[in-house]
């Protein structure tokens, strides 16, 4: 067994480019469900069209990267609208459900035969990110002792880690604001909002868009850093992931879904890690009859479901959270 | 802010008893409202009128349809039919928010805090025309901070009179079922509203505390705002309003002073029904009050 080895998968996970697309669409679902109480289902819808707005503009249309970027950004916005102009008049489950349902359309759509000349079917799109990987300022690796990146991934790195932190900072400056106050009154209570003579549908919307263009831009990172798109790497269970990252820092605070996915990463690949070599090799820690090395990749999944009901056991609040803010009931 | 007046001469005085009356300075009129539920026609008012600069109690029953009239009026539901005008202006197919914004507020029956916000800030959301509620303003502080002084020494002082001010830092969501009324009516007057629209604003406040808040509910009429409220209390239905007007089954049955009201054989009716031979100013008061307090305790 080697401890060294697993700490560093799981801190190059957790520092890693894994950890910024998450922190990013989690700060998107931070800003829709922790300040506003929107329930948004469908983040990897945004990300989808974040990253195949790049990816199309460029690759199938022949356009230059820094249009894609444009397209990736506006892409969300135009999303937010259609979900938002129909549902957000109605009660909250009918955003969850048309949000769920509309990020499936997406990727089935993105990954369909009949649409391949466009979105590439289900091999997705690539060779848009040149211009990205151009700017790399590194030559060398960056060597930690226990972690080494490579100077692509350093260089995704860093421009990654900047926007979590530009964002960050815009999401602390919004909601201290009194237009923060309006969202979280929304949350709260929104025919209380209304009587004070707010418009409380336009609010929604701008939340829905800010939040969404969130997760178009963790969809744009997460298809430059890789250099490539593929419909099944924007499946349901990539919001599922990000919601868990947010409740593990804690909702409704500004650096909650960053440490939450730094922290969601960090388990994932440490475990992963930890069961991958237990199960390996001829005379394993684990004896096969217990447990197979292909059962043991899925194991990770099942701790870290352990964990996340533990967690909301004993610190429902999440990392960052208020218990006594959290203990107050709704009434 | 509506002008400074203290109403010398009655300014109803002369009006007659009839419900669906003309009032001489009506801010609000309502023509053929109704509101069906299923079978069940919970608002069918074929006129009302409020006097603007007064304060006017809507009595009735239990399931009158007095909620549901604040609902129609303020936005937050849709009549079937109906017209209805606010300062001369039609309120129809409005939105509450813009219902809000032209001067007219209510309060909720359920109090609507919000928990999870402090009560300062519950009082500060309050404010109209706030810069940084703009999104685009919103990340500069220098933009609005000024203007969020000004909201919160007004806020404060709100809350020192609604005697909420050693609350201030607390969550909402911390207080009493009576706070959170006050906390509610403050909050309203925030936005500095011609006409305040209170749902039963004393169920739940203590006694003593009970005067206090009907001195702040004739200190805004003093203000110039106009009142209307709905109120189960007999007592402060008398002791503060000019003007009663009593709904039953969805209908307006009378209209007229307090002393007339309550001595008026359709009221008597329609709130008593059994004992039809009292007075209901003779009525044993804490029954009634024990009957109202059963009810809220249900519905809650
Ligand atoms: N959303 C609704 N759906 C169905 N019926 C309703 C609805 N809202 C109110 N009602 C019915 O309409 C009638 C009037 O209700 P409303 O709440 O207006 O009464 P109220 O006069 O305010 O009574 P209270 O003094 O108990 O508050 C009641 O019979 C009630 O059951
Ligand atoms: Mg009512």
């Amino acid at each position: 067994m080697d401890f060294g080895s697993i700490l560093s998968a799981a801190l190059s996970s957790a520092l890693g480019p894994q950890a910024i697309v998450f922190a990013l669409a989690a700060i998107g679902l931070n800003i829709h469900f922790g300040y506003t109480g929107l329930l948004n289902f469908g983040q990897a819808g945004f990300m989808a069209v974040g990253a195949y707005g790049l990816a199309v503009t460029v690759v199938t249309y022949d356009q230059s990267f820094w249009l894609g970027v444009v397209v990736a950004l506006v892409a969300p916005v135009v999303l937010a609208l259609v979900l938002g102009v129909p549902t957000l008049r109605l009660r909250a489950d009918y955003l969850a459900i048309a949000t769920i349902a509309t990020a499936e359309i997406l990727r089935l759509v993105f990954g369909a035969v009949e649409t391949r000349e466009v979105f590439g079917g289900s091999n997705g799109l690539t060779g848009f990110a040149k211009t990205f990987q151009d700017l790399n300022p590194y030559s060398g690796p960056l060597d930690l002792g226990i972690i080494r990146f490579r100077p692509d991934d350093l260089w995704s790195l860093t421009v990654g880690w900047i926007l979590v932190a530009l964002g960050c900072l815009f999401v602390w400056l919004l909601m201290r604001s009194p237009w923060g106050r309006v969202l979280r009154s929304i949350r709260e209570d929104e025919d209380a909002v209304r009587s004070l003579g707010k418009n409380v549908f336009a609010y929604k919307m701008q939340a829905l868009i800010l939040g969404g263009v969130f997760g178009g831009l963790a969809g744009l990172f997460f298809a430059v850093k890789q250099a490539s798109v593929v419909p099944s790497d924007y499946s349901t269970n990539i919001t599922f992931y990000a919601y868990t990252a947010l409740l593990i820092g804690g909702a409704a605070r500004v650096l909650g879904p960053v440490v939450g996915a730094m922290i969601f990463w960090f388990l994932m690949a440490g475990i992963g890690a930890f069961f991958s070599q237990a199960t390996a090799g001829s005379d394993p820690l684990i004896p096969t009859w217990a447990m197979s090395d292909i059962q043991a990749s899925l194991v990770r999944l099942i701790l870290v479901g352990l964990g996340l009901m533990l967690l909301m056991i004993y610190r429902p609040q999440g990392i960052f959270g208020d218990r006594k803010e959290l203990a107050i009931d709704a009434r | 802010m509506p002008a400074d007046t203290t109403p010398t001469t009655d300014p109803l005085a002369g009006v007659a008893n009839t419900p669906g009356v003309k009032k001489p300075d009506a801010i609000l009129v309502g023509s053929s409202i109704t509101r069906q539920f299923g079978g069940l026609k919970a608002v069918d008012v074929e006129h009302v009128e409020i006097q603007r600069g007064v304060i006017t109690a809507l009595i009735g029953p239990n399931g009158a349809g007095k909620t549901t009239l604040f609902n129609l009026l303020t936005g937050f539901d849709a009549p079937d039919t109906g017209e209805w005008s606010f300062n001369g202006q039609s309120l129809q197919k409005v939105p509450a928010y813009k219902v809000a914004r032209r001067g007219m507020v209510r309060t909720f029956q359920l109090t609507k805090v919000l928990s999870r916000l402090t009560v300062i800030e519950n009082m500060r959301l309050g404010a109209t025309g706030q810069r940084g509620e703009r999104f685009w303003s919103a990340p500069f502080r220098a933009l609005w901070s000024g203007q969020e002084d000004s909201i919160t020494e007004r806020a404060d002082e709100l809350l020192a009179r609604f005697k909420l001010d050693a609350k201030r830092e607390d969550f909402a969501g911390s207080l009493s079922g009576g706070q959170r009324k006050l906390l509610e009516m403050a909050r309203s007057l925030m936005v500095d509203p011609e006409l305040i629209m209170l749902d039963e604003p004393m169920a739940g406040v203590n006694p003593a505390l009970k005067q206090s808040l009907l001195g702040h509910v004739k200190s805004l009429r003093d203000e110039g705002r106009t009142v209307l409220f709905v109120e189960h209390d007999m007592d402060m239905v008398r002791d503060i309003s000019d003007w009663v007007i009593v709904m039953a089954q969805g209908k307006i049955v009378a209209e007229g002073t307090p002393d007339q009201v309550m001595s008026d054989q359709a009221v008597i009716d329609a709130y008593l029904g059994a004992h039809h031979d009292t007075d209901i100013t003779e009525l044993d008061e804490t029954e009634l009050e024990q009957a109202t307090e059963a009810e809220l305790d249900q519905e809650a």
